[in-house]
């Protein structure tokens, strides 16, 4: 196979520029491996992120041919390698260096998140019961690798920066994990409705779209828990509604 | 020379952001001092999340049968009884504990049908005992206790990587550091330090550890005038993907074979069944039917060989390869697919009880598991040995320091059991936090000396520094060579000469790390990182090779062609190692710590 060309954007919070790059491309390989091989023969200070290499950790995010991926999950034999392969950093969070951003935002937005808060232990020894059902539930919540994909494709966090007053998809699952979690017992809607902005969300499913784990995000987890917030502060214009639609 | 660094000022730092990193820094936090956890990648990415098949601990909710005592001498038997007792009957005893605190903490396991935390099966485990949420348990853990933790109010360097210990004398002072993002350097002081820093898996080419497994903690300690012990047990996991190339190595899951999975070779035999060691005749199937009964929770049926020990199922799988009688790339079968002949709905049982291996397998190999068999080998997985601590609190040789998880030696001897890898760092991650807490107060304040500081310093810069020299080379190459050599001279079969000749082959390649230079500045610069890495994965590869030079005898996870049986003398002895006073790596055989009466009773009866 003739080698690859890989045009890698290279740079820091004062900018940067598209560098290309050629390397060997073999059977199986997915991008990471080749910004690795890139990394190891011709550029060794590159910057990159990743730990699993196996789409468990969600570390490898960035934005490939324009499309926010995982860099360890996209296989080269699924891109057009005829014409250069274009990789960048996620676009909504500052860049530190080349393929490297800061996601700290999201470790703080967490950190004010109220916290799982059980009921009491069902049981003498402190443990609960409760059946697979209520497991299962939760399990797609709770799948998120924190890749912060969801984040970076969310137009109310890329395009118009309301980090201030939205905690964009990821948390959002974050919530549905607590407010649907079996033994779960703090009440988050009034938070999600004012300090986590949920009312910004317009449902594009743009974040479903690009999750690596396949988490159905817009239905699943932000449509219930916006019904929950419609149900507990806005009954009264259902029931208009109802009156009106007969 | 003036350094220009930050300080930071903890009673307890903990290097790791793992589980056992994390269960420290909860259990120094709850004690009310003041911590401090610095790790090298971002919070929650560190290879607990990797960890698949389950948490073990005997709670006894599927099988009233089991007890402490029961999963006492499954790992002593495991280990080959070079495990440390009391270190196997702290485990047993409050691992039980240690996950139905998480699940106050917010996990959320799979559960029995009466509601309770629902147990499997796995290698060497008697009865169904880790507790699990399909395989992606590791995740759920390392994500409670980082959820967990962010409310305690500790504070977390991420993406910094410690380069020394700092001492005051003989006690631990702190350790000095960089963060990856911009180069800058810290000082963290200290009175008492934990290193959860996990493994070595990248001294080998074929593993499944992330860069980050660079044997830090080990090597940082040993340097700091701490002991290691049982360096040449490393596990080599049997499925491990080999195909296609760049994915080498991965884990898939024991759970797959806890589920029904069947090891086969080309021919189609199930060549388990062929070997099953007189340690585990008594328990392990004869036929196909029984092991199939097992599975599904047959409490007479004995188990599928493919359930026996780590080290065993590794070894037979590299015979059906060497002996020509294996997959197309170099591995034999995994077949989970099969079981759609017994279980009704059997694609989506799959796909439920093992939903990521089902995807890494789909996404990286285009397999579909549900449809056709794995291709596997074994893969680099963990390190037995490490930092020789303390029973009961962790402590090493050198006052302040705790270890604890993956780094810390003791608790599984020869070979580590599936499943008690997620248990030790509960149990012994708490441990460590709990006495890292109390020298720190009762020892009070350490000094940070300058000469360290500067010293230390002086290591980090100098392969910047020679960036402008003739005849130096990129870290990376050094890595490599140094992979390929503990790979295919010190890996699952070894000899006398070739382990010999890799302790010369280290030697040189210690000449060569001196001349490496790393390109660029000290911005995340991975040329960098990896030229610091290299003295660490130096140290730990020649304490590897000299310990297993030493073991004269087959055992666990060390075998020698050599000598490929157990030698009653060496399973009384420990290897120990410390660095001499001229910098040497000194070597010793040590007796194994005596076992409590009550303990030996207990193996006597569970033989």
């Amino acid at each position: 196979m003739p080698p690859v060309t890989f045009n890698i954007w290279r740079g820091g919070a004062e900018g940067g520029e598209f560098k290309e790059y050629r390397t060997e491309v073999t059977e199986g390989m997915v991008v990471l491996d080749a910004v690795h091989q890139i990394q190891a023969e011709s550029a060794n200070d590159l910057a990159v992120r990743w730990n699993c290499k196996a789409g468990k950790c969600g570390s490898c995010s960035a934005e490939i041919n324009g499309k926010p991926r995982l860099m360890c999950m996209t296989r080269m034999s699924d891109l057009p390698v005829n014409q250069p392969v274009r990789i960048e950093p996620m676009q909504a969070f500052p860049s530190i260096k080349d393929l490297v951003t800061d996601v700290s935002w999201n470790f703080e937005v967490k950190k004010r998140l109220k916290r799982f808060k059980p009921r009491k232990p069902d049981a003498p020894d402190g443990s609960w019961r409760f059946a697979q059902a209520d497991t299962d539930r939760v399990q797609e919540f709770r799948k998120c690798i924190e890749c912060f994909l969801c984040q970076d494709v969310c137009h109310v966090l890329r395009d118009h920066h309301k980090h201030e007053e939205f905690i964009g998809p990821r948390f959002f699952v974050y919530s549905a994990a607590l407010e649907m979690h079996p033994l779960d017992e703090e009440d988050r809607l009034e938070d999600l409705k004012r300090a986590n902005g949920i009312g910004y969300c317009n449902i594009t499913k743009c974040c479903t779209k690009v999750c690596p784990e396949h988490i159905t995000i817009t239905d699943n987890a932000i449509i219930p828990l916006k019904e929950r917030v419609v149900d507990r502060f806005y009954d009264p214009v259902r029931m208009l509604l109802r009156v009106i639609g007969g | 020379m003036a350094i220009d660094y930050q300080t930071h000022e903890y009673d307890v730092l903990v290097v790791g952001a793992g589980g056992a990193g994390l269960r420290a820094a909860i259990e120094a936090a709850n004690a009310g001092v003041r911590v401090g956890v610095i790790c090298k990648s971002l919070l929650g990415k560190a290879h607990t999340v990797m960890a698949e098949g389950g948490v073990a601990a005997a709670m006894a909710n599927v099988d009233e049968r089991d007890n402490w005592r029961v999963h006492f001498s499954d790992t002593m038997r495991g280990g080959q009884y070079l495990n440390n007792p009391r270190m196997a009957e702290l485990h047993a005893k409050e691992a039980p504990d240690r996950v139905r605190e998480l699940e106050a903490w917010g996990a959320v396991f799979d559960r029995t049908e009466d509601g309770r935390i629902l147990q499997r099966n796995f290698g060497g485990h008697r009865y169904p005992r880790l507790a699990h949420v399909g395989d992606r348990t590791g995740l759920e853990m390392i994500r409670v206790l980082q959820d967990h933790a962010v409310h305690l109010g500790m504070t977390f360097h991420m993406e910094c990587t410690v380069v020394d210990l700092l001492k005051d004398g003989d006690r631990v002072a702190g350790a000095f550091a960089y963060d990856r993002e911009r180069g800058r350097f810290m000082v963290l002081k200290a009175k008492a330090v934990v290193l959860a820093t996990g493994g070595i898996g990248r001294g080998f080419k074929i593993t499944s550890n992330s860069w980050e497994y660079t044997a830090d903690g080990q090597a940082l300690a040993y340097r700091a005038g701490a002991e290691l012990m049982d360096m040449e047990f490393v596990q080599f996991h049997p499925t491990g993907m080999v195909w296609p190339p760049s994915v080498r190595g991965i884990l898939v899951t024991e759970g797959v074979r806890g589920e029904g999975g069947v090891l086969k070779n080309s021919k189609g035999e199930r060549f388990m069944f062929n070997d099953i060691p007189d340690l585990y005749k008594n328990q392990t199937a004869d036929n196909e039917e029984e092991g199939w009964r097992y599975v599904l929770g047959d409490r007479n049926a004995r188990r599928p060989p493919e359930l026996l020990t780590r080290d065993h199922v590794a070894r037979c799988i590299m015979r059906e390869i060497k002996e020509g009688r294996g997959s197309p790339h170099g591995g034999v079968f995994l077949d989970i697919a099969w079981i759609k002949s017994r279980v009704s709905g059997g694609a989506e049982h799959i796909k439920r009880k093992l939903p990521s291996m089902y995807h890494q397998f789909k996404e990286l190999a285009g397999i579909d598991i549900t449809e056709e068999p794995m291709e596997i080998g074994p893969t680099t997985h963990y390190m037995m040995g490490g930092i020789r601590v303390d029973a009961d609190t962790q402590m090493a040789r050198v006052p302040g320091l705790f270890a604890a998880g993956e780094c810390a030696a003791g608790l599984h001897g020869a070979n580590r059991l599936g499943g008690n890898s997620l248990s030790d760092l509960l149990v012994f991650g708490k441990r460590a936090g709990e006495f890292a807490a109390i020298f720190a107060r009762e020892r009070g304040d350490a000094k940070v000396h300058e000469s360290q500081v500067e010293e230390a310093a002086r290591r980090a810069l100098a392969p910047l520094e020679r960036q402008a020299a003739t005849g130096s080379e990129g870290p990376f190459q050094v890595q490599q060579s140094l992979q390929d050599t503990m790979q295919s001279l010190v890996g699952i079969v070894r000899t006398e000469a070739e382990m010999a000749h890799a302790v010369e082959e280290i030697g040189k390649l210690r000449e060569r790390a001196a001349k490496v230079a790393a390109y660029g500045n000290r911005e995340y610069n991975a040329g960098w990182h990896t030229a610091l890495d290299l003295e660490n994965l130096l140290t730990i590869s020649e304490a590897i090779a000299r310990s297993a030079l030493d073991r004269k005898e087959s055992r666990g996870a060390h075998f020698r062609e050599d000598y490929p049986n157990k030698d009653p003398e060496f399973g009384k002895l420990n290897t120990i190692l410390e660095r001499g006073a001229d910098g040497s790596m000194k070597l010793r055989r040590e007796q194994l710590p005596p076992m409590a009466e009550e303990l030996a009773k207990v193996i006597e009866e569970m033989k």
